[in-house]
């Protein structure tokens, strides 16, 4: 890896600003959190920003709070360390909490913030090398190259969403809010991502995430479970995020399951959400919905572990994870 | 941590060897002093408080930095470089190419087929071809992108299989043929009639796949050739007197005697910076041509691109053994892909057949090694070298013999056990053997009797399992890299009034601990603080030459160097002392800090004092010391490898939890017993073992050097898959389990103070163990390394298929390739009435075509 590229670092003082700036430079620019996804990457010349914004001074971007409604409230800049040792979170939002303490490890949650993990960028072990490195295969279509190295007959690049807190974001249906130059507006969680490698995000590149929303706590019960070799600081190659609304008398009223670290985005496992939905989670409705889940589970060769592997185990942690919304 | 005397049953040492023993140099000393006992290290507190300078802190005025333009491609021929663009860019001094230092190096003197850049021919991805000079890192690297090369792309040889299929393109012009770099092929005893009076044979295949050192330390080196021409380099490396002589050598006509090297203080060696590297070779060079310090610091990748690590290994064993379980005869074979260039690969051929023979009795031994050259980063010496797969194959082959015949696969062990003081089959000298005690002690210490094959279930549904497996290790090699009769280890002592003493030796402290062993066995001598001893090494204008740190050779090489030239010093101390004080010198004692009659301990003096005396009578005080091995008993082609002063035994249980469902295990905790001969400083050498311990896991749970093969316009792409810390996967401090450390002093006669290695013996057994503690658990046989739970689980659906219940290379030509070793060498055994000679003399397999 090389040191970094030189460039401009600013310090605005208010979301305004910032946005003003990000405006003004237009694709040269780019905002930084903790840092921990964006500089390895310029190390690696894969985003070479002239103008990088520090969003560290960014009063509103730090608050949390609990809204009236019981919602819960996170400012983008909130680091992924102040929110596992949040009592409230470890009270109500057992699932999310996991998936936070399951990023990499203490020093990096020290630094990384919720917002820069909600917006990672994707990951590809064709891509996620040194600029040496690339050179030898000819780069690929995600920087710098024309080939897709995964599928090189597709036109478009596969690269994996690798967020540990976004499918169980998605399957709990936060909303994500940003500011832009013409104000604030809001996005259920799943609206933000789309499956492509390269544009993997719906938001334009100078819209400034804000807050991300939690619902309030109620009748559902979300889970996280994530598959890597090393319990330290992998990424995950498979995470499962998993929600569900029960009734009364423990009838699931409404499911959602969602897959990271095997697509572009967070992939709902729909066969499996359809199975669960107006039943009584038992043993049985467990292994069915994970079984069910091999078929999305398209994994491809650009991540850690086996690809056979890893579509035979996603049913089980599928299975594993809808256990843990018992 | 339990320290042991040998257990009376196994490998208890005789009386006899005890009182003749070195280690009891002292008679008037009741006790050590400060042999083991655990001192810190004479280097700790300004490696703990940051304040040790690596070479990649050393800076000079008017230093430039270097950086290498690598191959892209993994086999090539160089048609054209133009590096006229770059030598205009802003900031460029120097540049240089592989015209500059047409000269051909090696580490050893049969494989000099390196160039410091590549002047033709490419052969792996990450080649140098190039280096550049420039007043900053990144003009450098901006620099090399400017250079262009015009490659022809040649067939690239991907590994065993492919090498031994292809005999064009040859990577190398010399060698057995086509891309076989070395065929070995020796047989001891009569292996038909060993096979003959087994009652039960097996023959398995086993792979083993490569795996790199993986130091924090990336390699760095700072070049200075001064205005009255002379050159110094400060380098990372591992064997400064090595690098000397290629530095000579490439940079002839410049005479060695003008070359300094200075072995700078290590961030992690493990013999990843045992040769002499082109980055170093380059910056050598490049500060002659410019005038100015050069300075280079390897990136990450680079460091996979030098490599020098474990050899991918693919082994066939075929063992015979008695109804009880004793070995009547092992056929072996290996076949090492050994990459793109020679290393130590040949040593490292033979290291696949070496020490079989040292841990369990085997009556007639037959081993054939092949060696193949790939368009791969070049494999070399990783702790353990070449010793770790046959060992991998041998303790899980052992496990499944036990299995078969219905035995306890300890008691298999121990009753197979190669006697001490005797001479093995292939003619390797063992003295003390602690084999015994140490499988005693972990099958108590694990509870294997009450726990193996219970199948517990945890909590989360995992299933525990127990396995063993043992090893053994050399305390150095008995012979040199190059033939020569000098000493393998010097030390120079020096002392004057001021109570001054300091170590002079070419050894090289890599973390280890070396330099600090020569302040203990130095304070021991003369009963002096060790920490009160300066400790001068690894600066070949400084130091007597010691060949390096490398095969666990430096504690008994460098110990034994040193403890000549200490009691050689304490003799004159004595000397002016007894005059002094009218006692005789065979009364006084060197402790405490002080010289005294043993019978009137109140009449002596201080050191310093004693040591003043001495000077004013005998003049200025200085000693040396140097130690050559014994000579070996292997008088046939190929024996030089293998002989050691002394072998270390070690035995492991390790505990798994092996989820079922996915194969997933983690190792929650292991036993581990070391024969350490004796322990000069008990906490270090457990670091040593924990060490190892951490090391081997990282090899048996994931570690291994994947590589991508793809193709792309008709070209093919090969190269490492994943070089880098977060990618190629090692354990971090979460993954370690929990170690329950025994160590086993059994004396060697030829060890200072009995001591044997402790460096690389105990990681060998861990890969192994783990593998046949999944078959306890889970009742599936992975014959790869690493047992990463994709294999673990593709085993266990093949039991559940109904299938064979393993997961390995198929005993077919599909998995062994076809190679035609010739005739062997015969050698009688011991037994047999052999002395150590061939009974024939096989011409050589026929010759490459040129
Ligand atoms: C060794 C290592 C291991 C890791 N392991 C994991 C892991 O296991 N799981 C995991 O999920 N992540 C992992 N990460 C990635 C990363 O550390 C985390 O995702 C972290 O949360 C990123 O946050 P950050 O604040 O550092 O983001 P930054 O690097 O600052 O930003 C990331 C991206 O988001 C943009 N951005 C940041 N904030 C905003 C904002 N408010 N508005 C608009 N754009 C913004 C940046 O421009 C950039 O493109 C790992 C990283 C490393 C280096
Ligand atoms: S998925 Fe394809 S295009 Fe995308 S990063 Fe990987 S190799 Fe490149």
């Amino acid at each position: 890896m090389l040191r970094l590229p030189k460039f401009a670092y600013h310090t605005p003082k208010d979301a305004v600003e910032a946005v003003r700036i990000a405006k003004q430079y237009g694709k040269e620019a780019m905002y930084v959190a903790g840092g921990t996804d964006l500089y390895p990457n310029m190390k690696r010349r894969h985003q070479t920003p002239q103008q990088v914004i520090s969003l560290r001074d960014v009063p509103e971007l730090h608050s949390m709070e609990v809204l009236p409604d019981g919602r819960l409230q996170i400012g983008a800049m909130v680091t992924l360390t102040t929110l596992e040792h949040y009592p409230h979170l470890l009270a109500h939002y057992k699932g999310f909490a996991h998936a936070v303490r399951e990023i990499s490890t203490p020093l990096l949650r020290n630094m990384g913030t919720i917002g820069g993990n909600l917006l990672l960028d994707t990951r590809c072990t064709y891509y996620d090398q040194s600029h040496e490195w690339r050179e030898s295969i000819d780069y690929c279509m995600k920087k710098d190259g024309a080939i897709c190295w995964v599928a090189p007959g597709s036109p478009r690049c596969w690269a994996v969403q690798s967020s540990d807190t976004v499918p169980v974001v998605c399957a709990m249906e936060a909303e994500i809010e940003f500011a832009d130059e013409g104000g604030l507006r809001t996005l259920k969680a799943d609206d933000l991502y789309q499956d492509d490698g390269i544009q993997y995000l719906t938001k334009k590149p100078e819209e400034l995430l804000t807050k991300i929303t939690l619902p309030a706590p109620g009748n559902w019960k979300a889970s996280y479970l994530k598959l890597r070799r090393r319990d330290t600081y992998d990424f995950p190659v498979l995470g499962v995020g998993a929600c569900l609304w029960f009734a009364e008398d423990g009838t699931i009223e409404k499911a959602n399951v969602r897959l990271g670290g095997i697509g572009s985005y967070a992939m709902p496992a729909t066969a499996t959400e359809k199975l669960l939905v107006g039943k009584k989670l038992t043993d049985e409705l467990i292994a069915d919905a994970g079984a069910a889940a091999m078929k999305p589970a398209r994994t491809m060769d650009n991540t850690d572990l086996d690809v056979y592997w890893r579509k035979k185990v996603a049913p089980i942690y599928v299975a594993r994870a809808l256990k843990a919304c018992l | 941590m339990v320290l042991d005397d040998p257990g009376l049953k196994h490998g208890a040492a005789s009386p006899q060897a005890r009182s003749d023993a070195p280690w009891q140099h002292d008679k008037n000393k009741d006790e050590l002093e400060h042999i083991g006992k655990p001192i810190r290290k004479v280097d700790a507190r300004s490696k703990v408080s940051g304040l040790t300078q690596y070479a990649d802190d050393l800076t000079m005025p008017r230093m430039l930095h270097m950086k290498l333009l690598r191959s892209t491609m993994a086999h090539a021929e160089l048609a054209h470089i133009d590096t006229s663009k770059a030598a205009e860019v802003p900031g460029v001094k120097g540049i240089l190419t592989g015209k500059d230092m047409p000269m051909p190096f090696g580490i050893l003197p049969v494989s000099q087929d390196e160039h410091a850049l590549c002047p033709d021919h490419v052969r792996f991805v990450g080649d140098p071809i190039v280096a550049i000079a420039a007043t900053e890192e990144e003009i450098a690297w901006d620099a090399c992108r400017l250079v262009e090369v015009d490659y022809r792309e040649l067939r690239t040889i991907g590994g065993v299989h492919e090498a031994a299929a292809n005999e064009e393109p040859r990577l190398h012009d010399y060698g057995v043929r086509g891309n076989i770099h070395r065929l070995e092929n020796l047989e001891f005893g009569d292996l038909a009639d060993g096979f003959e009076r087994a009652d039960h044979i097996r023959e398995d295949t086993f792979w083993f796949e490569g795996n790199t050192h993986l130091p924090l330390e990336q390699h760095a080196s700072l070049a200075h050739f001064d205005k009255d021409g002379k050159l110094t380099i400060w380098s990372s490396t591992q064997t400064p007197h090595y690098l000397h002589r290629a530095l000579a050598r490439v940079l002839h006509p410049l005479p060695a005697n003008r070359i300094r090297v200075i072995a700078t203080p290590h961030g992690g060696g493990f013999g990843g910076k045992s040769d002499p590297f082109n980055h170093e070779i380059c910056a050598a060079k490049m500060s002659m041509l410019t005038g100015r310090p050069v300075k280079v610091v390897l990136t990450r990748e680079e460091v996979f691109w030098c490599h020098r690590g474990r050899h991918p290994v693919l082994m066939r064993s075929k063992i015979g053994v008695s109804k009880t379980g004793r070995i009547t005869a092992l056929d072996f074979h290996s076949f090492l892909d050994g990459g793109a260039y020679g290393s130590y690969g040949t040593a490292s051929t033979f290291y696949t057949g070496a020490l079989q023979t040292v841990t369990y009795a085997v009556e007639n031994y037959h081993f054939r090694g092949a060696r193949f050259f790939t368009n791969k980063a070049p494999c070399g010496p990783k702790r353990g070298h070449g010793t770790v797969q046959p060992r991998f194959a041998l303790e899980v082959q052992l496990d499944k013999v036990a299995c078969d015949l219905g035995i306890d696969p300890a008691k298999l062990r121990l009753d197979n056990l190669a006697p001490r003081e005797s001479v093995t089959a292939n003619y390797l000298r063992i003295g003390s053997m602690g084999l015994g005690a140490c499988i005693e002690k972990v099958v108590e210490g694990s509870g294997w009797h009450e726990r193996r094959g219970k199948k517990e279930v945890t909590k989360d549904g995992r299933i525990r399992g127990l396995g063993l497996a043992c090893s053994s290790y050399l305390s150095g090699a008995g012979l040199p890299i190059y033939w020569n009769g000098m000493p393998h280890s010097g030390v120079q002592l020096q002392l004057d009034r001021s109570g001054l003493c300091t170590v002079f030796c070419g050894s090289t402290d890599i973390g280890q601990g070396s330099d600090s062993v020569l302040g203990w066995i130095v304070g021991e001598v003369l009963g002096i603080n060790p920490l009160d001893i300066k400790v001068v090494t690894g600066d070949t204008d400084l130091t007597p030459v010691d060949l390096g740190s490398y095969s666990s050779r430096v504690t008994v090489m460098t110990g034994n160097a040193a403890m000549q030239a200490a009691e050689r010093a304490r003799e004159i101390v004595a000397k002016g002392v007894a005059k002094k004080i009218e006692v005789p010198a065979s009364r006084l004692v060197f402790a405490e800090g002080r010289v005294f009659d043993a019978e009137d301990p109140e009449t002596g003096m201080t050191f310093m004092e004693a040591v003043g005396i001495a000077e004013a009578q005998l003049g200025t005080i200085g000693t040396v010391g140097s130690y050559t091995p014994p000579k070996s008993a292997a008088k046939f082609r190929g024996g030089g490898v293998g002989p050691s002063p002394s072998y270390s035994y070690s035995a492991t249980v390790v505990e798994v939890e092996v989820d079922p469902e996915t194969g997933i295990y983690r190792v929650p905790k292991v036993w581990m017993a070391h024969d350490i001969g004796r322990a000069l400083n008990p906490a270090i050498a457990m670091g040593q073992i924990e060490g190892s311990i951490y090391m081997g896991l990282g090899e048996a749970m994931m570690e291994e050097m994947a590589y991508r093969d793809r193709s792309h316009k008709g070209q093919r792409i090969f190269l490492h898959k994943i070089p880098s810390m977060l990618e190629y996967k090692s354990p971090s401090t979460l993954e370690m389990p929990d170690c329950v450390t025994y160590m086993i002093e059994d004396p060697d006669k030829n060890g200072p103070f009995g001591a044997k290695e402790v460096g690389q013996g105990p990681l060998l057994p861990i890969m192994p163990a783990v593998a046949n503690a999944v078959f306890d658990a889970v009742d599936v046989r992975v014959d790869e390394n690493p047992i990463s739970c994709e294999k673990v689980f593709a085993a266990i659906q093949a039991k559940n298929e109904g299938k064979d219940a393993r997961f390995g290379p198929a005993l077919d030509a599909t998995g062994i390739p076809d190679v035609d070793f010739g005739e062997s060498l015969r050698i009688k055994t011991p037994w047999q009435g052999g002395d150590g000679t061939a009974s024939n003399a096989p011409s050589r397999t026929k010759k490459a075509k040129k």
